[in-house]
């Protein structure tokens, strides 16, 4: 089983982004789960929403306490909540941000993760680049795709347009197509 | 108002001119009109909505209204109605089980929803696509004004396809006449006893359920006394053939709950609308559009006196500031509803010629010396004079 | 179709393809998702001949649906926690003029304090108001109960509620087989009404009944409650026969057949005692779980029966009866007259705190090791220091004002927790 938490705030999408990713993992073939930390969370708010993914039926409902892959969409949170808590020792994180992580205050995190699990990516920079608004969520996906073996571009492209018809869902794919270039780009002199 | 009731005193070419009062309550059978302008009540084939047998009191005000008003319902829907009660007396009287007195398809449910019920009929019947049928609700000033008062006003506010019809006898009757939302100043109840300094119910409460209706705008409202049976049938007919929402408030006497003799009911019915205290009108999408005259105004005195509900205004220390406030409340009716006729308009309008002449004005507390006194009602002398 | 949706979505679609006539809407939380979907679906004309009644109240959207059901329409509405209890009075007359309605129950907690998450308090407290009561496990099967649902009500003519947690199943995405109408169509035959406002041929319905007839009329009521401990699971059956997977029934046993422990549960929680069902057999412990799907009319026979072998028995509830005890473990004894089981009574999930798969296998390792006291309710995770000050300030005399906000002071956090 494949867990991913995602952390941002109310108005962000983070609760679609889970419900993508899931989307995205079923057209893939698997099975998922996503749901929202429920509640009545108001815009601006702190907000996780879940997503597992596995190869057989799920049927575990609680909170992911245990993540194999942190989301963050908002970077102002990464020292106000406790976002990385219960992340699995060879756990992934993808942080919404223009900045290397050395310059978040993550050396600890970047430590204890083996080399390259903690990324960053211009989400909400990419956003409004591909829509005019800094809404990070297809981006986030899309830098997720490029980390992550458990989802490919292609199905959160294919989540993405189904979800949104149109041009939206156009210019969202290609925000998540931008993020996964760059990922890829950035992760390979790494693995070289 | 007398839209519907004008119309068989208009005079056909060659017919002679045949005036309300030969025509109104006081006439039985309508023989001077042509059969088709009859009351539903004068008909061979009125449908007995609610039919003979059941339990109301004697002189019930509501008994009547109900009868006339469905019957009325029934002819202008061609026998295609379906109904929904409140909990109330109506309910109770009618249906003891298993024994039912409505010749109609009808449901009770609860105290507070038969509007909501109403509402789900007619959606029902719309999705079955059989809106032919028509939909009634019905219900007593509780199950309208107070308890239920959220239900109408939504179903007012949808328009839903639904007549509403309130038998207003101002207070819980069912429950032994405790005050409700619609109990007037003044009026004893149960739970309004004129003990101490208090004269009965207190003054500027309550509410106005048809200026309620009315600012739903909603395509139709009237009110109705069960005095002016004539008037409430047509008001009844037209609202039937209308579609959307609907509200008829009829006021209708309750001898038991009142103290009065049930000889009086229709009287009384007929004083409240003449005193101007209960102004009959008629409106059209949120606008008064008719208004039933009054010839000459009759004090409230000559309404009060016939109930013992207003008893401790009278006896040995009269209250006339209290008698002096209610008459004001009926002048306020009178000029917010223009409701004095004209002199022109006035000659063909009921008045003390016809129903005040006979009142027995020397005889304050007539209602007990005729009436078999009910448990209630001597429940009530009794609290009144344990006040004194 | 397999499709990755929402649960709400999931069974509003499933209600559409049920063609309910008259759909009473109003919104509360987390049911909202379930009429806004059904909202769509009719103005899209996907739901044909239906009248999306958007009402003002919960009272009024269950009033509205017994007249609907009275004249003759399929008729259906949802709603949760204070929506339920506020047309209480309408579910009971639902139920004793026996009209076929049918309901989405999104489990969620009843306030004081207002608390807008999962457990099942607003249902338990409906469980005897004469409603069949159907839990679901998963969306799959909350999708499938409500086809069973209409068919069951309409052939006992008895309204059946379809309870499911509230956010984990209404808000989770997960896959779903949604089945095609025609499918629906030839499980589920047009709504043939047992009593009708028909002008045609007048009845009165909900005559006022004395003391000469009431006990028997309520006798009928219990009667057809238990008609239905023979329809539901020949419904399942048939599902089964029709749509080729189980969904539903009375009960439900997970590798409870030889099982010294077995844990009793209803709706989603089932999934991660399953879970820890198959960890713990892999660990060689003797360890089953039941499922209630059917709460009302209680199944006593199915439930004493997979019941029958176990040593311990812990009932694993998100409701109680304050001031008594387990509602579920009740039921349980009832079933277990005579077997000398021991029972153990916990409730856990309250308002929306998550039953962890690690509290849960710690309750089930004190439960094995003879920890766990039986004849006393538990309360998984329950932070005993911050109750114990609370008393202590009771104990000492002062005026501890409202109990909520003392415990919250108590936790110094208010928000920002990540679970």
């Amino acid at each position: 089983m494949y867990q991913v938490r995602f952390h941002g705030r109310g108005g962000q999408g983070v609760v679609t982004s889970a419900e993508l990713l899931s989307v995205a993992a079923f057209l893939d073939g698997r099975h998922a789960q996503a749901f929202p930390s429920f509640g009545s969370e108001r815009t601006g708010a702190p907000v996780v929403a879940f997503c597992r993914i596995d190869d057989r039926e799920i049927r575990a409902r609680e909170p992911i306490a245990r993540p194999d892959f942190v989301l963050v969409a908002d970077p102002t949170l990464l020292h106000q909540v406790a976002v990385f808590d219960g992340l699995a020792g060879d756990g992934h994180v993808l942080i919404n941000s223009g900045r290397d992580p050395a310059h978040l205050g993550l050396d600890e995190l970047e430590q204890r993760l083996p080399r390259g699990h903690v990324a960053t990516v211009p989400a909400s920079e990419l956003a409004r680049e591909h829509l005019g608004r800094p809404l990070p969520n297809a981006a986030m996906l899309g830098g997720l795709a490029a980390i992550s073996p458990f989802v490919s571009l292609e199905s959160v492209c294919a989540a993405i347009r189904d979800r949104f018809p149109g041009e939206m869902g156009e210019r969202n794919s290609a925000a998540a197509r931008a993020a996964h270039e760059r990922l890829e780009r950035a992760a390979e002199p790494a693995r070289a | 108002m007398r839209e519907g009731s004008r119309d068989p005193e208009t005079p056909k070419s060659g017919e002679q001119r045949v005036k309300l009062y030969q025509t109104g309550t006081h006439v039985v059978g309508n023989r001077l009109l042509p059969p088709e302008q009859r009351t539903v009540q004068a008909r061979m084939d009125r449908s007995n909505t609610l039919t003979s047998g059941h339990r109301a009191c004697q002189g019930c005000g509501e008994a009547l209204g109900a009868r006339y008003a469905l019957d009325a319902a029934m002819r202008a829907a061609d026998g295609n109605l379906v109904a929904a009660n409140a909990t109330g007396c109506l309910e109770v009287f009618s249906t003891p089980f298993p024994e039912s007195s409505w010749q109609l398809p009808w449901i009770h449910s609860l105290f507070g929803n038969a509007p909501a019920v109403a509402s789900g009929m007619a959606a029902g019947l719309k999705a079955l696509g059989r809106s032919d049928t028509r939909v009634v609700g019905q219900g007593g000033d509780g199950g309208t004004v107070d308890i239920g008062f959220a239900c109408l006003s939504g179903m007012f506010e949808r328009n839903d396809d639904v007549l509403f019809i309130c038998y207003d006898n101002e207070a819980y009757m069912n429950t032994g006449v405790q005050r409700s939302g619609a109990t007037p100043p003044a009026a004893r109840t149960a739970t309004t006893k004129p003990l101490g300094e208090h004269a009965g119910n207190v003054f500027g409460k309550g509410k106005n359920a048809p200026l309620i209706a009315m600012a739903h705008e909603i395509p139709y409202v009237a009110t109705a006394t069960v005095a002016e049976l004539r008037d409430l049938e047509s008001k009844v007919e037209r609202a039937t053939r209308m579609r959307g929402a609907r509200y008829i408030h009829v006021f209708v006497p309750c001898p038991l709950g009142w103290g009065a003799a049930s000889r009086d009911t229709i009287r009384i019915a007929r004083l409240v609308k003449e005193s101007g205290l209960f102004p009959v009108f008629e409106a059209v999408d949120g606008e008064v559009t008719s208004v039933s005259k009054i010839r000459r105004a009759v004090p409230v005195v000559e309404y009060l006196k016939l109930q013992r509900r207003y008893a401790h205004l009278f006896g040995e220390n009269p209250r006339e500031d209290v008698i002096e406030a209610i008459q004001a409340i009926a002048d306020r009716n009178i000029r917010r509803f223009d409701l004095l006729a004209t002199a022109e308009e006035g000659a063909d309008l009921p008045g003390e010629a016809t129903d005040a002449a006979d009142l027995p004005k020397s005889q304050p507390g007539i209602a007990g010396r005729t009436e078999q006194e009910s448990n209630l009602m001597r429940l009530l002398a009794e609290t009144h004079r344990g006040s004194q | 179709m397999l499709s990755q949706i929402e649960g709400s979505k999931a069974v509003a679609e499933a209600v559409a393809r049920c063609r309910p006539q008259v759909i009473g809407a109003y919104p509360i939380s987390p049911q909202t998702h379930i009429v806004e979907h059904l909202s769509d679906l009719v103005r899209l004309e996907e739901l044909r001949d239906c009248e999306y009644m958007m009402v003002e109240s919960e009272f009024a959207a269950m009033s509205a649906c017994i007249g609907a059901s009275a004249v003759g329409a399929r008729a259906y509405t949802a709603t949760a926690s204070q929506g339920l209890l506020y047309m209480v009075e309408a579910l009971y007359n639902a139920s004793g003029l026996g009209l076929p309605i049918v309901m989405t129950v999104a489990n969620r907690a009843i306030g004081a304090p207002i608390n807008i998450w999962n457990d099942h308090s607003d249902s338990m407290s409906q469980r005897d108001s004469g409603w069949i009561q159907l839990y679901a496990e998963s969306n799959q099967e909350a999708l499938d109960l409500h086809i069973q649902a209409f068919r069951i009500a309409e052939e006992l003519a008895l309204p059946v509620m379809v309870c499911m947690d509230g956010f984990i199943l209404t808000h989770a995405f997960e896959e779903v087989d949604l089945p095609g109408a025609e499918q629906v169509d030839a499980f589920l035959p047009r709504y043939e009404p047992q009593q009708l406002l028909d002008p045609g041929d007048p009845v009165t319905i909900g005559a006022m009944v004395g003391p000469e007839a009431f006990t028997e009329v309520k006798y009928l009521m219990h009667a057809k409650q238990m008609l239905a401990l023979d329809l539901v699971p020949r419904t399942a059956t048939e599902f089964a026969e029709h749509f080729g997977r189980h969904s539903g029934g009375l009960v439900r046993g997970y590798r409870a057949e030889d099982a010294e422990t077995i844990v009793v549960a209803l709706g989603s929680v089932l999934g991660t005692v399953e879970d820890i069902v198959d960890e713990l057999r892999d660990e060689g412990v003797s360890i089953g779980a039941l499922g209630i799907k059917c709460f009302r009319p209680y199944p006593l026979d199915e439930v004493r029966e997979a019941l029958a072998g176990a040593k311990r028995i812990v009932v694993l509830e998100k409701a109680f009866a304050v001031g008594a005890g387990g509602i579920v473990g009740q039921n349980v004894r009832l079933a277990l007259s005579g077997q000398a089981a021991q029972v153990f009574d916990v409730v856990a999930g309250l308002g929306g705190r998550p039953i962890t798969r690690d509290s849960l296998r710690a309750l089930l390792a004190d439960v094995r090791a003879d920890r766990l006291e039986t004849g006393r309710l538990h309360f998984l995770d329950l932070d005993t220091d911050r109750v114990e000050r609370e008393l202590a300030r009771m104990r000492a005399g002062e005026r501890p004002g409202p109990h909520a906000e003392n415990m919250i002071r108590d936790l110094g956090i208010v928000a920002a927790r990540s679970h």
